[in-house]
């Protein structure tokens, strides 16, 4: 494990909804650009706020509306969804030892709401102690509140904003995910831990820049690194 | 404007159900099981990972090339949002650097 946050692990709803809030300044301007485009895109108002409810994953409903709007048929825009969220299998399994001790029913719920950010902001916060389903509500049903509200609005009232792009909002996600990587990269195991991220950090890149339009950048980064991170420690 | 069509929810919902079944079906099967202690040591390892996987396309990928830039400079935002996340721990005030910086490049470039 890294460094033990000596904080101890939050547990109740509100804990979870706090936690949220870096979240939401992600999510509010990238659902609400996500509402235009899928506007452009030949969806409903009613559809957009649809699609954020039952699919709820960024890049893939970015590109779902995109293959749509280019004529392309439902079942590969279905492969092309599972290929890109496929690295939500690692985070699931990540989150297993935190949330064993739940109901599989509970479990089965809160997967629903397994994003790349809430499942940063979970495992920074639990750090492999055990997770309060309370905890783990809050934060999940607030960041997916936030993205189906932006998405809606955006949806709605897209054409009258400008670029959002110019007050750096777009910047929320990558700044967020900055603030939870380095607290992995101190204390006990630090060195293993920074030798993963530099190497998932290369590969990913890497692989994107040999093979454009690949979905597995992600996944075989992260295989790659946390075998050879186990190895070193 | 609030029409949904039936092919459009069909769409959607086969969309829900494979990006469902990835982040639920390890959480929900795993659970029963008792896992090895080297896999556990490898789990651990998964969130920093991907962290680092995720950022590093945010920082140095634009499109889908390389780009390190003033007019991609994503990497140079992330430079006082690092300097926050090693002096305080504070997420909100990394992300707040980060969107001001980023908020005062795009002014100045």
């Amino acid at each position: 494990m890294s460094a033990q946050d000596p904080r101890p692990v939050p547990t109740t709803m509100l804990d979870g909804i706090r936690a949220a809030a870096p979240v939401m300044l992600g999510y509010i301007p990238i659902g609400f650009a996500f509402g235009v485009l899928a506007r452009a895109a030949g969806l409903s108002v009613a559809e957009t706020g649809l699609m954020s409810l039952l699919v709820y994953a960024g890049s893939s409903q970015f590109i779902g509306a995109g293959l749509l709007a280019s004529g392309v048929a439902a079942p590969s825009i279905i492969a092309t969804t599972f290929l890109v969220n496929l690295r939500h299998l690692l985070m699931s399994t990540a989150l297993v030892p935190s949330m064993r001790h739940n109901p599989a029913w509970q479990n089965a719920l809160l997967a629903y709401g397994i994003t790349d950010e809430t499942f940063a902001v979970n495992t920074a916060v639990l750090q492999g102690r055990p997770a309060s389903p309370e905890f783990v509500t809050g934060l999940h049903v607030v960041s997916q509140g936030s993205w189906i509200v932006a998405s809606v609005v955006g949806a709605l009232a897209g054409h009258l904003v400008g670029d959002t792009n110019a007050l750096g909002l777009d910047f929320a996600l990558p700044a967020m995910f900055v603030g939870l990587l380095m607290p992995n990269l101190r204390g006990e195991d630090s060195k293993p831990r920074l030798w993963a991220a530099v190497l998932a950090a290369a590969l990913s890149v890497a692989i994107v820049v040999a093979f454009p339009g690949t979905s597995w950048s992600i996944i075989l980064a992260t295989v790659v690194a946390a075998t050879v991170g186990v190895m070193l420690a | 404007m609030m029409t949904v069509r039936p092919a459009i929810v069909a769409l959607f919902l086969g969309m829900a159900l494979v990006t469902y079944l990835p982040r639920m079906a390890p959480l929900v099967v795993l659970s029963r099981l008792k896992l090895p202690p080297l896999l556990l040591r490898w789990l651990s390892f998964v969130p920093v990972a991907v962290l680092s996987a995720l950022l590093a396309k945010e920082l140095l990928v634009n499109g889908d090339h390389f780009e390190v830039s003033w007019s991609h400079p994503h990497l140079i935002a992330a430079v006082p949002a690092f300097v926050v996340a090693a002096r305080t721990r504070s997420l909100m005030g990394t992300v707040l650097a980060g969107i001001a910086t980023m908020a005062l490049l795009r002014l100045i470039v």
